[in-house]
Protein backbone atom coordinates (compact mmCIF):
# COMPACT_ATOMS: atom_id res chain seq x y z
CA UNK A 1 0.00 0.00 0.00
CA UNK A 2 2.98 2.42 0.93
CA UNK A 3 4.80 1.48 -2.20
CA UNK A 4 1.69 2.06 -4.20
CA UNK A 5 1.43 5.32 -2.97
CA UNK A 6 4.85 6.23 -3.46
CA UNK A 7 4.10 8.69 -6.51
CA UNK A 8 2.00 10.55 -4.98
CA UNK A 9 4.34 11.24 -1.91
CA UNK A 10 7.18 12.42 -4.59
CA UNK A 11 4.54 14.39 -6.62
CA UNK A 12 3.31 16.28 -3.21
CA UNK A 13 7.45 16.18 -1.94
CA UNK A 14 8.45 18.23 -5.16
CA UNK A 15 5.73 20.61 -5.30
CA UNK A 16 5.77 21.89 -2.17
CA UNK A 17 10.00 21.88 -2.44
CA UNK A 18 8.74 23.80 -5.81
CA UNK A 19 6.62 26.25 -3.89
CA UNK A 20 8.96 26.53 -1.34
CA UNK A 21 11.08 28.36 -3.19
CA UNK A 22 8.60 30.70 -4.37
CA UNK A 23 7.49 31.93 -1.03
CA UNK A 24 5.66 34.98 -2.56
CA UNK A 25 3.13 33.43 -4.00
CA UNK A 26 1.39 31.50 -1.14
CA UNK A 27 1.92 34.66 1.01
CA UNK A 28 0.56 36.88 -2.26
CA UNK A 29 -2.49 34.16 -1.82
CA UNK A 30 -3.07 34.51 1.65
CA UNK A 31 -3.07 38.40 1.74
CA UNK A 32 -5.00 38.28 -0.71
CA UNK A 33 -8.04 36.16 1.18
CA UNK A 34 -6.82 38.55 4.46
CA UNK A 35 -7.74 42.03 1.72
CA UNK A 36 -11.17 40.72 0.64
CA UNK A 37 -12.03 39.70 3.83
CA UNK A 38 -11.62 43.01 5.71
CA UNK A 39 -13.11 44.80 2.44
CA UNK A 40 -16.32 43.63 2.96
CA UNK A 41 -16.94 45.49 6.29
CA UNK A 42 -15.52 48.87 4.85
CA UNK A 43 -18.44 47.90 1.70
CA UNK A 44 -21.19 47.09 4.13
CA UNK A 45 -20.51 48.67 7.60
CA UNK A 46 -18.97 47.99 10.79
CA UNK A 47 -22.64 47.05 12.39
CA UNK A 48 -21.82 43.60 14.94
CA UNK A 49 -24.85 42.00 13.66
CA UNK A 50 -25.10 42.16 10.40
CA UNK A 51 -21.59 41.85 10.57
CA UNK A 52 -21.72 38.41 11.98
CA UNK A 53 -24.74 37.12 9.80
CA UNK A 54 -22.12 37.72 6.74
CA UNK A 55 -19.02 36.55 8.49
CA UNK A 56 -19.31 32.80 7.11
CA UNK A 57 -20.34 33.96 3.72
CA UNK A 58 -17.50 36.69 3.58
CA UNK A 59 -15.07 34.33 4.66
CA UNK A 60 -16.16 31.47 2.11
CA UNK A 61 -16.33 33.25 -0.90
CA UNK A 62 -12.66 34.47 -0.02
CA UNK A 63 -11.49 31.41 0.39
CA UNK A 64 -12.60 29.85 -2.62
CA UNK A 65 -11.46 33.23 -5.13
CA UNK A 66 -8.06 32.63 -2.88
CA UNK A 67 -7.89 29.08 -4.31
CA UNK A 68 -8.69 30.36 -7.68
CA UNK A 69 -5.21 32.43 -7.47
CA UNK A 70 -2.82 29.33 -7.75
CA UNK A 71 -4.80 27.26 -10.23
CA UNK A 72 -3.86 28.41 -13.25
CA UNK A 73 -0.24 27.38 -11.87
CA UNK A 74 -0.91 23.97 -10.72
CA UNK A 75 0.07 22.25 -14.06
CA UNK A 76 1.26 25.60 -16.29
CA UNK A 77 5.33 25.27 -15.43
CA UNK A 78 4.83 21.80 -15.63
CA UNK A 79 3.88 21.81 -19.12
CA UNK A 80 5.64 24.87 -19.83
CA UNK A 81 8.94 22.85 -19.01
CA UNK A 82 8.06 19.28 -20.34
CA UNK A 83 8.06 18.14 -17.15
CA UNK A 84 4.08 17.22 -17.36
CA UNK A 85 4.64 15.29 -20.68
CA UNK A 86 7.41 13.08 -18.59
CA UNK A 87 5.20 12.46 -15.96
CA UNK A 88 2.58 11.26 -18.55
CA UNK A 89 4.79 9.01 -19.92
CA UNK A 90 6.35 7.61 -16.90
CA UNK A 91 5.85 4.06 -16.01
CA UNK A 92 4.63 5.30 -12.35
CA UNK A 93 0.66 6.23 -12.56
CA UNK A 94 -0.26 9.65 -13.84
CA UNK A 95 -3.12 10.03 -11.71
CA UNK A 96 -1.30 9.35 -8.71
CA UNK A 97 1.24 12.53 -9.46
CA UNK A 98 -1.77 14.48 -10.52
CA UNK A 99 -3.52 13.72 -7.10
CA UNK A 100 0.28 14.60 -5.51
CA UNK A 101 0.12 18.12 -7.51
CA UNK A 102 -3.45 18.76 -6.06
CA UNK A 103 -2.68 17.62 -2.40
CA UNK A 104 0.20 19.92 -3.01
CA UNK A 105 -1.77 22.89 -3.80
CA UNK A 106 -4.31 22.67 -1.12
CA UNK A 107 -1.64 22.53 1.09
CA UNK A 108 0.14 26.04 -0.57
CA UNK A 109 -3.29 27.61 -0.87
CA UNK A 110 -5.96 25.94 1.21
CA UNK A 111 -4.42 25.41 4.71
CA UNK A 112 -3.17 28.53 5.13
CA UNK A 113 -6.38 29.89 4.83
CA UNK A 114 -8.13 27.37 6.99
CA UNK A 115 -5.57 28.52 9.92
CA UNK A 116 -5.91 32.20 9.46
CA UNK A 117 -9.62 32.09 8.93
CA UNK A 118 -10.50 32.09 13.01
CA UNK A 119 -8.78 34.87 13.17
CA UNK A 120 -10.28 36.56 10.58
CA UNK A 121 -13.95 35.31 12.46
CA UNK A 122 -13.14 37.13 15.23
CA UNK A 123 -13.15 40.49 12.97
CA UNK A 124 -16.69 39.39 12.76
CA UNK A 125 -17.27 39.14 15.71
CA UNK A 126 -18.28 35.11 16.02
CA UNK A 127 -19.29 33.22 18.77
CA UNK A 128 -16.05 30.86 19.68
CA UNK A 129 -18.66 27.87 18.70
CA UNK A 130 -19.44 29.58 15.58
CA UNK A 131 -15.56 29.90 14.62
CA UNK A 132 -14.84 26.26 15.44
CA UNK A 133 -17.83 25.48 12.59
CA UNK A 134 -16.53 27.58 10.25
CA UNK A 135 -12.93 26.39 10.46
CA UNK A 136 -14.19 22.75 10.55
CA UNK A 137 -16.42 23.66 7.51
CA UNK A 138 -13.12 25.54 5.84
CA UNK A 139 -11.10 22.24 6.46
CA UNK A 140 -13.49 19.69 4.57
CA UNK A 141 -14.02 22.25 2.33
CA UNK A 142 -11.08 23.79 0.83
CA UNK A 143 -9.82 20.54 -0.46
CA UNK A 144 -12.86 20.05 -2.97
CA UNK A 145 -12.21 23.81 -4.26
CA UNK A 146 -8.38 22.22 -5.28
CA UNK A 147 -9.78 19.12 -6.55
CA UNK A 148 -12.41 20.53 -8.55
CA UNK A 149 -10.08 23.66 -9.21
CA UNK A 150 -7.46 20.81 -10.50
CA UNK A 151 -9.93 19.61 -13.46
CA UNK A 152 -10.98 22.99 -14.71
CA UNK A 153 -6.60 23.86 -14.68
CA UNK A 154 -5.96 20.63 -16.79
CA UNK A 155 -8.89 21.93 -19.22
CA UNK A 156 -7.73 25.36 -19.79
CA UNK A 157 -4.18 24.11 -19.58
CA UNK A 158 -2.46 26.52 -22.26
CA UNK A 159 -6.11 27.72 -23.63
CA UNK A 160 -6.02 31.79 -24.74
CA UNK A 161 -7.36 33.39 -21.76
CA UNK A 162 -6.97 30.72 -19.34
CA UNK A 163 -7.64 32.40 -15.90
CA UNK A 164 -10.90 34.09 -16.44
CA UNK A 165 -12.09 30.71 -18.36
CA UNK A 166 -10.96 28.43 -15.42
CA UNK A 167 -12.91 31.18 -12.90
CA UNK A 168 -15.98 30.75 -15.14
CA UNK A 169 -16.09 26.89 -15.81
CA UNK A 170 -14.69 26.39 -11.92
CA UNK A 171 -16.96 29.14 -9.72
CA UNK A 172 -20.55 27.16 -10.86
CA UNK A 173 -18.93 24.22 -9.73
CA UNK A 174 -18.29 25.26 -6.52
CA UNK A 175 -21.33 26.16 -5.30
CA UNK A 176 -22.53 23.20 -3.62
CA UNK A 177 -19.51 23.46 -1.63
CA UNK A 178 -19.91 27.07 -0.78
CA UNK A 179 -23.99 26.09 -0.11
CA UNK A 180 -23.24 23.90 2.48
CA UNK A 181 -20.00 25.66 3.90
CA UNK A 182 -20.87 28.09 4.68
CA UNK A 183 -24.45 27.21 5.73
CA UNK A 184 -23.27 24.73 8.31
CA UNK A 185 -22.76 28.30 10.67
CA UNK A 186 -25.78 29.43 9.51
CA UNK A 187 -27.83 26.38 10.56
CA UNK A 188 -25.95 26.41 13.90
CA UNK A 189 -26.89 29.78 14.64
CA UNK A 190 -30.47 28.81 13.66
CA UNK A 191 -30.92 26.17 16.05
CA UNK A 192 -30.66 23.04 13.63
CA UNK A 193 -27.04 21.71 13.92
CA UNK A 194 -24.42 22.37 11.34
CA UNK A 195 -24.14 18.14 10.86
CA UNK A 196 -26.35 17.79 8.31
CA UNK A 197 -24.27 20.48 6.13
CA UNK A 198 -20.82 19.16 7.25
CA UNK A 199 -21.43 15.50 6.68
CA UNK A 200 -22.46 16.82 2.80
CA UNK A 201 -19.49 18.69 2.54
CA UNK A 202 -17.69 15.21 3.90
CA UNK A 203 -19.85 13.30 1.16
CA UNK A 204 -18.82 15.98 -1.17
CA UNK A 205 -15.24 16.00 0.04
CA UNK A 206 -15.38 12.05 -0.28
CA UNK A 207 -16.93 12.09 -4.12
CA UNK A 208 -14.55 14.70 -5.29
CA UNK A 209 -11.17 12.55 -4.04
CA UNK A 210 -12.63 9.87 -5.80
CA UNK A 211 -13.23 10.96 -9.31
CA UNK A 212 -11.59 14.81 -9.73
CA UNK A 213 -7.66 13.41 -10.14
CA UNK A 214 -9.21 10.91 -12.35
CA UNK A 215 -10.80 13.27 -14.57
CA UNK A 216 -8.15 15.81 -14.31
CA UNK A 217 -5.85 13.38 -15.46
CA UNK A 218 -8.08 12.30 -18.51
CA UNK A 219 -8.29 16.28 -19.18
CA UNK A 220 -4.15 16.67 -18.93
CA UNK A 221 -4.34 13.78 -21.69
CA UNK A 222 -6.08 15.31 -23.96
CA UNK A 223 -4.16 18.67 -23.13
CA UNK A 224 -0.92 16.39 -23.91
CA UNK A 225 -1.92 14.92 -27.12
CA UNK B 1 -20.28 -6.60 -35.84
CA UNK B 2 -23.98 -6.85 -37.29
CA UNK B 3 -25.04 -4.88 -39.81
CA UNK B 4 -27.03 -2.30 -37.93
CA UNK B 5 -24.06 -1.28 -36.32
CA UNK B 6 -21.94 -0.34 -39.84
CA UNK B 7 -24.76 1.39 -40.79
CA UNK B 8 -24.96 3.74 -37.97
CA UNK B 9 -20.80 4.55 -38.11
CA UNK B 10 -21.41 4.92 -41.72
CA UNK B 11 -23.87 8.20 -40.77
CA UNK B 12 -20.78 8.77 -38.26
CA UNK B 13 -18.83 10.40 -40.60
CA UNK B 14 -19.31 13.87 -41.25
CA UNK B 15 -19.13 13.77 -44.90
CA UNK B 16 -22.26 11.14 -45.16
CA UNK B 17 -24.17 12.93 -42.38
CA UNK B 18 -23.48 16.53 -43.71
CA UNK B 19 -26.06 15.24 -46.72
CA UNK B 20 -28.43 13.65 -44.62
CA UNK B 21 -29.12 16.54 -42.22
CA UNK B 22 -29.70 18.55 -45.11
CA UNK B 23 -32.50 16.41 -45.74
CA UNK B 24 -34.05 16.13 -42.37
CA UNK B 25 -33.77 20.12 -41.85
CA UNK B 26 -36.79 21.09 -43.50
CA UNK B 27 -39.13 18.54 -42.56
CA UNK B 28 -38.07 19.42 -38.30
CA UNK B 29 -38.41 23.01 -39.27
CA UNK B 30 -42.33 22.28 -40.68
CA UNK B 31 -42.83 19.40 -37.72
CA UNK B 32 -41.63 22.50 -35.76
CA UNK B 33 -43.97 25.57 -37.26
CA UNK B 34 -46.92 23.03 -37.51
CA UNK B 35 -46.61 22.45 -33.69
CA UNK B 36 -45.59 26.23 -32.68
CA UNK B 37 -48.78 27.27 -34.26
CA UNK B 38 -51.16 24.57 -32.76
CA UNK B 39 -49.21 25.05 -29.60
CA UNK B 40 -49.67 28.98 -29.50
CA UNK B 41 -53.06 28.61 -30.53
CA UNK B 42 -54.33 26.85 -27.81
CA UNK B 43 -52.20 28.52 -25.21
CA UNK B 44 -53.51 31.54 -26.10
CA UNK B 45 -56.35 31.37 -27.01
CA UNK B 46 -57.95 27.93 -26.41
CA UNK B 47 -57.05 27.63 -23.05
CA UNK B 48 -59.34 28.93 -19.53
CA UNK B 49 -58.28 32.30 -18.13
CA UNK B 50 -57.22 31.26 -14.50
CA UNK B 51 -59.06 32.13 -11.63
CA UNK B 52 -56.45 33.74 -9.51
CA UNK B 53 -53.56 34.59 -12.50
CA UNK B 54 -55.69 35.80 -14.97
CA UNK B 55 -54.33 35.95 -18.63
CA UNK B 56 -50.94 36.72 -16.58
CA UNK B 57 -49.93 32.85 -16.64
CA UNK B 58 -50.10 32.27 -20.38
CA UNK B 59 -46.58 33.31 -19.91
CA UNK B 60 -46.47 29.19 -18.70
CA UNK B 61 -46.80 27.79 -22.65
CA UNK B 62 -43.66 29.52 -23.24
CA UNK B 63 -41.95 28.92 -19.93
CA UNK B 64 -42.24 25.67 -18.97
CA UNK B 65 -41.26 24.18 -22.44
CA UNK B 66 -38.19 26.52 -22.79
CA UNK B 67 -37.13 25.51 -19.14
CA UNK B 68 -37.77 21.50 -20.01
CA UNK B 69 -35.95 21.98 -23.04
CA UNK B 70 -32.92 23.89 -21.64
CA UNK B 71 -32.61 21.15 -19.04
CA UNK B 72 -32.92 18.41 -21.32
CA UNK B 73 -30.62 19.49 -24.01
CA UNK B 74 -27.81 19.86 -21.28
CA UNK B 75 -28.68 16.13 -20.82
CA UNK B 76 -28.00 14.84 -24.80
CA UNK B 77 -24.91 17.05 -24.89
CA UNK B 78 -23.30 14.95 -22.32
CA UNK B 79 -24.96 12.04 -24.03
CA UNK B 80 -23.21 12.94 -26.93
CA UNK B 81 -20.10 13.49 -25.31
CA UNK B 82 -19.97 10.57 -23.41
CA UNK B 83 -20.51 8.87 -26.65
CA UNK B 84 -17.83 11.02 -28.36
CA UNK B 85 -15.36 10.17 -25.16
CA UNK B 86 -15.97 6.30 -25.85
CA UNK B 87 -16.19 5.81 -29.69
CA UNK B 88 -14.13 8.72 -30.23
CA UNK B 89 -16.56 9.64 -33.07
CA UNK B 90 -15.58 13.11 -34.87
CA UNK B 91 -19.64 13.77 -35.27
CA UNK B 92 -20.22 13.13 -31.44
CA UNK B 93 -18.07 15.99 -30.65
CA UNK B 94 -19.91 18.28 -33.38
CA UNK B 95 -23.05 17.58 -31.96
CA UNK B 96 -22.23 18.47 -28.44
CA UNK B 97 -20.92 21.75 -29.47
CA UNK B 98 -24.03 22.10 -32.22
CA UNK B 99 -26.21 21.73 -29.39
CA UNK B 100 -24.75 24.49 -26.88
CA UNK B 101 -25.96 27.66 -27.97
CA UNK B 102 -29.59 26.42 -28.27
CA UNK B 103 -29.27 25.66 -24.79
CA UNK B 104 -27.94 28.85 -24.06
CA UNK B 105 -30.22 30.53 -25.68
CA UNK B 106 -33.52 28.37 -24.04
CA UNK B 107 -32.07 28.92 -20.32
CA UNK B 108 -32.14 32.60 -20.96
CA UNK B 109 -35.19 32.63 -22.50
CA UNK B 110 -36.28 30.45 -19.47
CA UNK B 111 -34.81 33.04 -17.09
CA UNK B 112 -36.57 36.07 -19.31
CA UNK B 113 -40.02 34.69 -19.13
CA UNK B 114 -39.20 33.84 -15.70
CA UNK B 115 -38.76 37.24 -14.70
CA UNK B 116 -41.70 38.88 -16.92
CA UNK B 117 -44.00 35.95 -15.05
CA UNK B 118 -42.41 36.89 -11.15
CA UNK B 119 -43.20 40.37 -11.80
CA UNK B 120 -46.69 40.67 -12.12
CA UNK B 121 -47.26 37.76 -9.82
CA UNK B 122 -44.57 37.61 -6.59
CA UNK B 123 -43.61 41.56 -7.28
CA UNK B 124 -40.60 40.76 -8.12
CA UNK B 125 -38.43 40.20 -11.27
CA UNK B 126 -36.29 37.97 -9.17
CA UNK B 127 -35.98 36.17 -6.68
CA UNK B 128 -33.67 33.37 -5.00
CA UNK B 129 -36.00 30.76 -5.20
CA UNK B 130 -34.50 27.18 -5.91
CA UNK B 131 -35.46 26.69 -9.63
CA UNK B 132 -34.67 29.92 -10.81
CA UNK B 133 -31.21 29.92 -8.96
CA UNK B 134 -30.55 26.35 -10.45
CA UNK B 135 -31.65 27.82 -13.72
CA UNK B 136 -29.12 30.64 -13.70
CA UNK B 137 -26.47 28.20 -12.97
CA UNK B 138 -27.71 25.91 -15.71
CA UNK B 139 -26.81 29.32 -18.07
CA UNK B 140 -23.38 29.74 -16.73
CA UNK B 141 -22.62 26.11 -17.41
CA UNK B 142 -23.76 26.21 -20.99
CA UNK B 143 -21.70 29.76 -21.50
CA UNK B 144 -18.58 27.87 -19.25
CA UNK B 145 -18.90 25.33 -22.10
CA UNK B 146 -19.42 27.98 -25.08
CA UNK B 147 -16.27 29.70 -24.08
CA UNK B 148 -14.26 26.75 -23.11
CA UNK B 149 -14.64 25.57 -27.05
CA UNK B 150 -14.54 28.56 -28.16
CA UNK B 151 -10.56 29.24 -26.56
CA UNK B 152 -9.61 26.24 -28.06
CA UNK B 153 -8.25 26.49 -31.23
CA UNK B 154 -7.32 22.97 -32.45
CA UNK B 155 -10.95 21.28 -32.39
CA UNK B 156 -10.04 18.22 -31.64
CA UNK B 157 -9.13 19.05 -28.19
CA UNK B 158 -12.05 21.59 -28.38
CA UNK B 159 -13.99 18.46 -28.42
CA UNK B 160 -13.00 16.12 -26.01
CA UNK B 161 -12.42 19.32 -23.72
CA UNK B 162 -15.78 20.28 -24.20
CA UNK B 163 -17.27 16.84 -23.14
CA UNK B 164 -15.20 16.39 -20.52
CA UNK B 165 -16.85 19.45 -18.93
CA UNK B 166 -20.07 18.68 -20.48
CA UNK B 167 -19.90 15.01 -17.80
CA UNK B 168 -18.65 16.92 -15.33
CA UNK B 169 -21.67 19.17 -15.63
CA UNK B 170 -24.05 16.84 -16.19
CA UNK B 171 -22.96 15.05 -13.03
CA UNK B 172 -22.90 18.28 -10.57
CA UNK B 173 -26.64 19.31 -12.17
CA UNK B 174 -28.64 17.24 -9.64
CA UNK B 175 -25.89 18.00 -7.13
CA UNK B 176 -26.16 21.72 -7.52
CA UNK B 177 -29.88 21.80 -7.89
CA UNK B 178 -30.13 19.75 -3.96
CA UNK B 179 -27.58 21.73 -2.63
CA UNK B 180 -29.61 25.42 -3.64
CA UNK B 181 -33.18 23.44 -2.60
CA UNK B 182 -31.23 22.68 0.75
CA UNK B 183 -29.75 26.40 1.08
CA UNK B 184 -33.37 27.60 0.13
CA UNK B 185 -35.45 25.89 2.62
CA UNK B 186 -32.50 27.48 5.86
CA UNK B 187 -33.31 30.58 4.31
CA UNK B 188 -36.49 31.00 4.72
CA UNK B 189 -37.15 34.53 4.00
CA UNK B 190 -36.88 34.13 0.13
CA UNK B 191 -38.75 30.99 -0.67
CA UNK B 192 -41.65 31.18 -2.53
CA UNK B 193 -44.04 29.09 -3.67
CA UNK B 194 -44.45 27.94 -7.27
CA UNK B 195 -46.74 25.08 -7.21
CA UNK B 196 -49.67 27.47 -6.65
CA UNK B 197 -50.23 27.04 -10.55
CA UNK B 198 -53.66 26.29 -11.73
CA UNK B 199 -54.64 22.87 -11.49
CA UNK B 200 -53.68 21.25 -14.60
CA UNK B 201 -56.93 21.35 -17.13
CA UNK B 202 -56.61 18.85 -20.11
CA UNK B 203 -56.01 21.98 -22.11
CA UNK B 204 -52.97 23.30 -20.70
CA UNK B 205 -51.28 20.17 -20.79
CA UNK B 206 -52.02 19.48 -23.94
CA UNK B 207 -50.62 23.41 -24.96
CA UNK B 208 -47.64 23.22 -23.04
CA UNK B 209 -46.76 19.61 -24.27
CA UNK B 210 -47.47 20.82 -28.21
CA UNK B 211 -45.05 23.99 -27.18
CA UNK B 212 -42.14 21.30 -25.54
CA UNK B 213 -42.44 18.84 -28.52
CA UNK B 214 -42.64 22.12 -31.21
CA UNK B 215 -39.51 23.64 -29.25
CA UNK B 216 -37.99 20.02 -29.39
CA UNK B 217 -38.40 19.76 -33.31
CA UNK B 218 -37.00 23.17 -33.42
CA UNK B 219 -33.87 22.25 -32.27
CA UNK B 220 -33.00 19.54 -33.63
CA UNK B 221 -33.52 21.58 -37.20
CA UNK B 222 -31.25 24.20 -35.62
CA UNK B 223 -28.96 21.74 -34.25
CA UNK B 224 -28.59 20.36 -37.84
CA UNK B 225 -28.33 23.80 -39.64
CA UNK B 226 -25.10 24.22 -37.21
CA UNK B 227 -23.64 20.85 -36.78
CA UNK B 228 -23.80 21.43 -41.61
CA UNK B 229 -21.55 24.67 -40.43
CA UNK B 230 -19.40 22.83 -38.31
CA UNK B 231 -19.07 19.93 -40.43
CA UNK B 232 -18.02 23.15 -43.57
CA UNK B 233 -16.01 25.07 -41.32
CA UNK B 234 -13.77 21.96 -40.42
CA UNK B 235 -13.43 20.42 -43.79
CA UNK B 236 -13.14 23.28 -46.23
CA UNK B 237 -10.58 21.86 -47.92
CA UNK B 238 -11.79 17.72 -48.38
CA UNK B 239 -12.45 17.02 -51.68
CA UNK B 240 -16.24 16.42 -50.52
CA UNK B 241 -17.16 19.47 -49.09
CA UNK B 242 -15.56 20.71 -52.58
CA UNK B 243 -17.90 18.78 -54.59
CA UNK B 244 -20.98 18.58 -52.63
CA UNK B 245 -20.93 21.39 -50.40
CA UNK B 246 -23.76 23.33 -51.74
CA UNK B 247 -26.29 21.08 -52.22
CA UNK C 1 -59.15 41.34 -30.86
CA UNK C 2 -57.31 44.13 -29.34
CA UNK C 3 -59.31 42.47 -26.18
CA UNK C 4 -56.80 39.73 -26.84
CA UNK C 5 -53.87 41.69 -27.07
CA UNK C 6 -54.60 43.31 -23.60
CA UNK C 7 -54.34 39.89 -22.10
CA UNK C 8 -56.61 41.30 -19.32
CA UNK C 9 -53.80 43.61 -18.60
CA UNK C 10 -50.70 41.68 -18.66
CA UNK C 11 -50.28 42.46 -22.16
CA UNK C 12 -46.40 43.27 -21.52
CA UNK C 13 -45.83 40.46 -19.79
CA UNK C 14 -47.15 37.68 -22.12
CA UNK C 15 -46.29 39.80 -25.13
CA UNK C 16 -42.69 40.15 -23.57
CA UNK C 17 -42.03 36.62 -23.05
CA UNK C 18 -43.79 34.74 -26.49
CA UNK C 19 -42.53 38.13 -28.29
CA UNK C 20 -38.30 37.23 -26.87
CA UNK C 21 -38.60 33.48 -27.53
CA UNK C 22 -39.83 34.37 -31.38
CA UNK C 23 -37.23 36.66 -31.45
CA UNK C 24 -34.37 34.67 -30.39
CA UNK C 25 -35.06 31.47 -32.14
CA UNK C 26 -35.55 33.99 -35.32
CA UNK C 27 -32.03 35.54 -34.56
CA UNK C 28 -30.58 31.95 -33.77
CA UNK C 29 -32.02 30.87 -37.31
CA UNK C 30 -30.27 33.78 -39.16
CA UNK C 31 -27.28 33.96 -37.58
CA UNK C 32 -26.77 30.53 -38.64
CA UNK C 33 -27.84 31.39 -42.10
CA UNK C 34 -25.78 33.88 -42.36
CA UNK C 35 -22.68 31.82 -40.83
CA UNK C 36 -23.64 28.96 -43.21
CA UNK C 37 -23.21 32.00 -46.42
CA UNK C 38 -20.07 33.01 -45.03
CA UNK C 39 -18.57 30.00 -45.28
CA UNK C 40 -19.40 28.74 -48.67
CA UNK C 41 -18.41 31.81 -49.57
CA UNK C 42 -14.93 31.13 -48.60
CA UNK C 43 -15.31 28.11 -50.88
CA UNK C 44 -13.67 28.24 -54.32
CA UNK C 45 -15.45 30.00 -57.00
CA UNK C 46 -14.45 27.74 -60.02
CA UNK C 47 -15.64 24.62 -57.57
CA UNK C 48 -18.87 25.66 -57.35
CA UNK C 49 -20.31 25.05 -61.11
Amino acid sequence: MIRLLAPFRQSVRRDLLLAARHKTEIITALFFFVIVVNLLPLGIGPDPDLLRKIAPGALWIGALLATLLGLQRLFAPDHADGTLEQMALSPQSFTLLVAGKIMAHWLVAGLPVVLIAPLLGVQFDLSGRSLFILTLSLLLGTPILSLIGAVGAALTLGVRGGGALLSLLILPLYIPALIFGAGAVEADLAGIGPDGHLSLLAALLVVSTFFAPWVATVALRVALE
Amino acid sequence: MNHSLVNWFKFASPASFYPLAGRLIPYFAAVAMALLAAGLWIGLLVAPTDAQQGEGYRIIFVHVPVSWMSMFIYCVMAFWAALGLSFNTRLSGMMTSALAPTGALFAFLSLWTGALWGKPMWGAWWVWDARLTSQLILFFLYLGFIALQAAIDDPRRADKAGAILALVGVINVPIIYFSVQWWNTLHQGASVSMTKAPSMAHTMLLGMLLMALAFWAYTIAVALMRVRCIILERELTSEWVKKNAME
Amino acid sequence: MSEFLAMGGYAFYVWGSVGACALGMVLEVWMLKHRRRAILARLPRKELA
